[in-house]
């Protein structure tokens, strides 16, 4: 196994308030790792860091390192940063274009024209996303006209038309059906071959069926978000090491 | 305040109490089969076979609420592990039962025997292995971890008195070539009571799993390893 992200001592404010403490974690290539935790604790602020997200936040400052293959991602350009980092959000959000344009819209920004290329890499991203089947016949309705499982599966189409490294994934299933959640996340599995992934989630048993590493993120006094406990996803659900986990993931707070 | 888990935790306790009512059942099987033995008591021995049916109904019943439970709950990290702990003590519970019947099996076939039996010996390796499953049993309720290393070491009390049984038995075929079936069935009593031991140490060995989440096995030394 290869680590493709190194968090060194990460820390985040908004203005005086600390949202992130501490945080020190490895994220493995080609795994899915979970980031879990109750409201507030920092996780989606944490996975916003990874492709900057937060920088158009007024008042955020950060410090330590976030290492993409041994570089500090916070010191990169920001538009090729999240080239190679893509990101899937809670609610499905296409574009008010058809779905073809849905996807060629992060490769015609960088700067591919080519009518028989883009053809190609949306049908490559639209299988990929293991939606093609269902819209290959129509690509040129609208992204909004799909279904919201089917509009999530073509976010994910987009993220990963621009051939990223890491995919990001914040609750991307919660406005989801049971069946479209179970798409998204068989899906998971088959992009992990090719991509590194890392999704927040609220859902503990979908950490547990889908994810290969989990992190359970918990806020201290005062609201820091700090990593309370980092592991391999089955031990984490069986035999968690730390009391606050074990009462997090039986329910027994939060 | 009532927690957001008052419903779950209501559902495990009582299937721990019905867990220690199936014990008790099994515990009370055993005694009898014993006694029965002893005293030729077939009709004692007939109940056993009607308790039996009690006891694999209740497992059944067991079994079905934890499904339930598993189902409707999902349960992870320690209450995984007591459930699916549960789930194993039930089985190893039934089966017990089963050797209490198999040895209310061996009253009937002994019916109008005439035989010595090494008496002492089996009441005491009775008494033994039942305390083990009652401290068994108690430990895992108490989740008291310590007893439970402690229970197994019990079992070699037990093989020791079978391999004292053994070589009685074998004394009687040969004093009595004519008893050789019926001596042999003496063995499958002193067998199931050695296997019923046995499985108290299945039942410990949970009890640390729910504790430290490490499936090991307590090792007792020699395993009903005769000395020929």
């Amino acid at each position: 196994m290869a680590v493709k992200i190194q968090v060194r001592n990460f820390n985040l404010f908004y203005g005086d308030f600390q949202a992130l403490s501490n945080i020190n974690i490895d994220i493995e290539e080609n795994h899915i790792t979970a980031i879990i935790g109750p409201s507030g604790c920092g996780k989606s602020t944490f996975v916003r860091s990874i492709n900057r997200m937060n920088d158009l936040i007024p008042g955020v400052r950060t410090s330590g390192e976030i290492l993409f293959e041994g570089k500090n991602l916070l010191e990169q350009n920001v538009v090729q940063l999240r080239k190679r980092i893509g990101m899937v959000f809670q609610r499905p959000n296409p574009f008010p274009k058809s779905v073809f344009d849905n996807v060629a819209y992060g490769p015609r920004g960088h700067g591919i024209h080519n009518p028989r290329q883009l053809a190609e890499i949306v049908e490559n991203s639209l299988r990929d996303a293991a939606l093609w089947d269902e819209v290959k016949d129509e690509l040129d309705k609208s992204g909004l006209a799909l279904s919201a499982g089917q509009q999530q599966r073509l976010c994910i189409a987009r993220a990963i038309a621009v051939k990223p490294e890491v995919i990001l994934m914040d609750e991307p299933a919660s406005a989801l059906d049971p069946l479209d959640t179970l798409r998204i996340e068989e899906l998971m599995q088959i992009l992990k071959q090719n991509y590194t992934i890392i999704i927040v989630t609220h859902n503990m048993q979908q950490a547990a069926r889908a994810s290969d590493f989990t992190a359970f993120f918990h806020m201290a006094e005062g609201g820091a978000g700090y990593l309370v406990e980092f592991g391999p996803t089955n031990s984490l659900f069986i035999s968690p090491k730390e009391k606050l986990t074990e009462d997090y993931i039986s329910g027994r707070f939060g | 305040m009532p927690t957001i888990r008052e419903t779950f935790d209501r559902q495990i306790h009582k299937i721990e109490n019905e867990i220690l009512i199936l014990g008790s059942m099994v515990e009370q099987a055993m005694r009898h089969a014993i006694d029965a033995l002893l005293t030729h008591d077939i009709d004692a021995a007939r109940q056993i076979y009607e308790q039996d049916m009690l006891i694999n109904e209740k497992r059944f019943a067991i079994e079905n609420a934890i499904l339930i439970i598993i189902a409707t709950q999902q349960p992870l990290a320690r209450d995984l592990r007591v459930i699916a702990s549960m789930l194993e003590i039930t089985t190893e519970l039934e089966r017990m039962g089963d050797y209490a019947k198999g040895v209310a099996k061996v009253v009937t076939k002994l019916r109008g025997v005439e035989i010595p039996m090494p008496e002492k010996k089996l009441n005491l390796m009775c008494d033994i292995t039942i305390d083990m499953l009652h401290r068994g049993l108690k430990a895992f309720l108490d989740q008291d971890v310590n007893q439970a290393r402690i229970i197994p070491l019990d079992d070699d009390k037990v093989d020791t008195l079978y391999n004292e049984i053994y070589h009685e038995v074998v004394q009687i075929m040969i004093a009595a070539p004519e008893n050789i079936d019926h001596a042999n069935y003496l063995m499958w009593v002193a067998h199931n009571l050695e296997r019923m031991a046995d499985r108290v140490t299945n039942i410990c060995e949970r009890t640390v799993f729910i504790a430290t989440g490490e499936l090991l096995e307590i090792s007792t030394t020699d395993d009903e390893d005769f000395d020929f």
